[in-house]
């Protein structure tokens, strides 16, 4: 008898795998996962998975203005994401971005709601600085009371996120409009109080200039009015009203990269995430850092808050952030904390969403079809980290033992 | 050779093309509809919608795209612009929330038809392309209540409990015009059968929440009604009166087949009336109403299939009767001989039709001793808690 009898495989982790092992990896699975995708789509549409490969691609890419609210929908969910990511290189499991986001939109909307009679040069400085400071105090509860009672950071960001929800429910019925409806509406559609400025006008102004304007009685104008009127999707994309939000999460982007990068702090939350002790042992003061960081992650969450309210939706709602803090967790995890790497990451999740949410409506399937393909992805894609981090050894045959 | 072969392969080309090509009279071949909806199937109100689009776009054989989970937000004008990129040039939308984001379309694309369904805003904002539509649902949750005030009187007879007993519940979506419209016209219908009825009402603050829907229908079972109706979008209450053996008044759709010992009636507003006539309209290029009404004569209003098997006898008969009656003008749902605010008559109302923003009502809703309910505008202004009904949130 055999007294130690051995499971049927054994999970060990990887040593060191030449970098482009785990580049392989991803993407066989993300193939993978599309062939599986398209099995599956094609057994229940009976279409040809070809055409539906097209239909995901066009979700995104069929136009401008799909291409512009995908670009929209990635530097939200981006902007989250870069948000929570200081807080996790830290080993700080931030999973309030939704209630910090909620936070900068209600602020925001509340601006706008109660400044409704001053200019937008004073009203869009204030959303900016109240949004801001309101993410940045959701952030920072928390942090207080990890750092002096050392309560649990996961639950009580969470717990956070229904608490900003609530508030911002209680006001949908304090501000609605009209009278009864629960929901806020657009605001001061009118007056356009708190609304970002939209350059959709400058294409327009543009196109008004070439056509009328002193220009039009040189020789060359002609020439020019037709390279505009050629050159017009390039327009629609530069002055798209979505242009003034993905301009400022790029910005974002960059300064998040370089502030974890190339400065001090970003230095010390990573000191501080590898190991506490030693932070502490080198002289680094780890409350301050993990307050300081929480302040910066929900200060960038409350901005995501803001853009939403006063960049796009100009109205206020509890399902305003649609989930995108719970996403954006994935998303940071994903690009392994790198800035850069999670520009990819979140465009992959948000092209999925968006081709996945094309295929519903083309085959008229429901459209919790998408969410399915969606699911169907991520498993693959999170089972590939799985295989980059570890192996499977099967057990090995007992003839072999005995020798 | 080759050449002929081109040739010839062009000519085919050319006349394969010819064949399929425009047949001068048939608009129907480059007319497409989009259709925006908040929900899926699962929420009655949007099912009633999609059946009602379905059936709209096959009578007329047109080509339709339909959006299904579409929120109350920028998304829904995305999704209003996609549909216009991929050729819609008629496009509808059936969420209250949806209306400021479909005007900024129809701002947007002057070319192309918009129609909003429960909206307020198409009479004053002066957009030619954008038009609202609704439907004197008060009409059939009238008839509703009669067939419910029936039930009550049976129920009564068989000394089930005494006639100042007789007390009817309704789970109500928000305290807003719409749903105190509807509720109050089911409350008068319930009073003309059995005058001796009164009817507590409670608030969900939500238009689709299953579990708050079977919540409401639990405490007003508890606190003694005996017979349910509704305005909110789920199964959560008609499962609820299902299991406690409770009979109930349904709106949107039919629940014969889910709760057939206790379902009654339902009544709906079908849409397919509108969408048809918009869609004509839209399709040879004439004016739609900037404000359309659905009634039981246009067919805009109507009654899901009656039980018989648990409404009382000769319901059948007396809402023929009554509909008649309403047909001709001899009874007037809010009459205001049939009810009193704060134990008086009323003789003039203010209401807030032209909907600006501003809660100014404008408009002097009562005259010739009834208040004209969706006469000015399509969307309901009824909003005042009549005597005899109890709100239990207050």
């Amino acid at each position: 008898m055999n007294k130690n009898r051995e499971p049927l495989f054994h999970i060990s982790k990887r040593g060191d795998m030449p970098w482009y092992f785990g580049w392989g990896v991803r993407a066989a699975s993300i193939l993978l996962a599309l062939l599986v995708c398209g099995i599956i789509s094609s057994l229940v549409t009976s279409e040809n998975p070809i055409q539906i490969y097209g239909t995901i691609f066009d979700g995104s890419f069929g136009s401008v203005r799909k291409f512009m609210v995908l670009l929209q929908n990635i530097a939200m969910l981006l902007c989250i994401a870069l948000a929570l990511t200081p807080a996790f290189k830290m080993r700080f499991w931030n999973i309030g971005g939704e209630g910090q986001a909620l936070a900068g939109a209600l602020a925001a909307a509340a601006c706008m709601i109660l400044m409704k009679d001053l200019p937008n040069i004073v009203v869009i400085p204030c959303m900016f600085i109240t949004s801001i400071l309101a993410g940045a105090l959701w952030g920072a509860i928390p942090a207080v009371f990890k750092a002096k009672f050392g309560t649990n950071e996961t639950l009580f960001t969470l717990m956070m996120n229904y608490v900003a929800i609530q508030l911002v429910a209680y006001f949908s019925v304090v501000w609605e409009n009209p009278k009864g409806s629960g929901s806020i509406g657009v605001i001061n559609p009118l007056t356009k109080i708190g609304w970002f400025p939209d350059p959709s006008g400058i294409k327009t102004a543009i196109g008004d200039f070439l056509a009328n304007g002193w220009i039009a009685d040189l020789p060359f104008s002609q020439a020019l009015e037709n390279l505009f009127i050629k050159s017009e999707w390039l327009f629609d994309i530069l002055c798209s009203k979505y242009t003034v939000n993905i301009v400022i999460v790029a910005l974002v982007t960059v300064g998040m990269y370089i502030y974890l990068n190339y400065t001090k702090h970003g230095y010390e939350i990573s000191v501080v995430g590898e190991s506490e002790r030693t932070a502490r042992y080198i002289g680094i003061k780890v409350d301050r850092v993990i307050l300081r960081t929480m302040l910066i992650s929900g200060a960038i969450c409350g901005l995501a808050g803001l853009l939403l309210v006063g960049g796009t939706n100009h109205t206020l709602n509890a399902d305003i952030v649609a989930g995108r803090g719970f996403t954006a967790v994935m998303v940071s995890w994903l690009a392994k904390f790198n800035p850069i790497w999670m520009v990819l990451t979140s465009f992959l999740l948000v092209f999925l969403e968006r081709g996945a949410g094309e295929i519903a409506t083309d085959f008229s399937l429901n459209a919790s079809y998408g969410d399915i393909l969606t699911g169907i992805i991520l498993f693959f894609i999170i089972g590939g980290e799985f295989f980059i981090n570890y192996k499977l050894s099967l057990k090995k045959s007992s003839k072999k033992e005995e020798k | 050779m080759k050449k002929y072969l081109a040739l010839l392969l062009a000519l085919v080309m050319v006349f394969s093309f010819a064949a399929c090509g425009n047949n001068g009279e048939d608009k129907t071949a480059d007319f497409k509809a989009g259709f925006i909806f908040l929900h899926d199937e699962n929420s009655t109100y949007d099912l009633n919608f999609l059946n009602a689009a379905k059936e709209a776009c096959e009578a007329l054989g047109v080509e339709y795209v339909i959006k299904v989970n579409i929120p109350e937000s920028e998304a829904c004008y995305d999704a209003a612009a996609e549909l216009v990129d991929d050729g819609c040039t008629y496009i509808f939308a059936d969420s209250f929330g949806h209306e400021p984001y479909m005007l900024q379309a129809a701002k947007e694309f002057p070319e192309v038809e918009f129609c909003h369904a429960t909206g307020t805003q198409a009479h004053t904002a002066g957009v030619p392309n954008y038009h609202n539509a609704f439907a004197n649902i008060y009409e059939g949750r009238f008839l509703g209540g009669v067939a419910a005030g029936l039930k009550l009187n049976e129920m009564i007879a068989a000394g089930e409990f005494t006639a100042e007993e007789a007390k009817v519940g309704y789970i109500g979506a928000f305290p807003y015009a719409e749903v105190i419209s509807g509720m109050t016209s089911f409350f008068l219908g319930v009073r003309y059968a059995c005058p001796s009825a009164t009817m507590d009402v409670t608030f969900t603050n939500s238009w689709y929440d299953p579990t708050l829907e079977q919540e409401g229908a639990v405490k007003l079972i508890n606190n003694g009604c005996k017979l349910i109706s509704l305005h909110a979008d789920s199964m959560g209450a008609p499962t609820e009166c299902q299991n406690k053996g409770v009979p109930f008044v349904f709106y949107n759709g039919s629940a014969m087949d889910a709760c057939p010992d206790t379902y009654i009636v339902a009544s709906y507003i079908n849409w397919a009336p509108y969408m048809t006539y918009s869609m004509q309209a839209a399709m040879n290029g004439e004016t739609i109403a900037a404000d359309w009404n659905g009634t039981l004569e246009n067919g805009g209003v109507a009654l899901k299939e009656l039980n018989e098997n648990v409404a009382a006898e000769g319901t059948k008969a007396k809402l023929e009767e009554v509909k008649a009656a309403l047909l001709n003008g001899s009874i007037k749902v809010f009459d205001t001989s049939t009810f009193t605010v704060n134990g008086q008559t009323l003789t003039s109302y203010m209401a807030d039709v032209d909907d600006m923003g501003d809660f100014v009502p404008e408009t002097e809703a009562i005259s010739g001793g009834y208040f004209h309910e969706s006469e000015y505008r399509s969307a309901p202004y009824f909003d005042m808690f009549i005597d005899g009904i109890t709100n239990l949130d207050a």
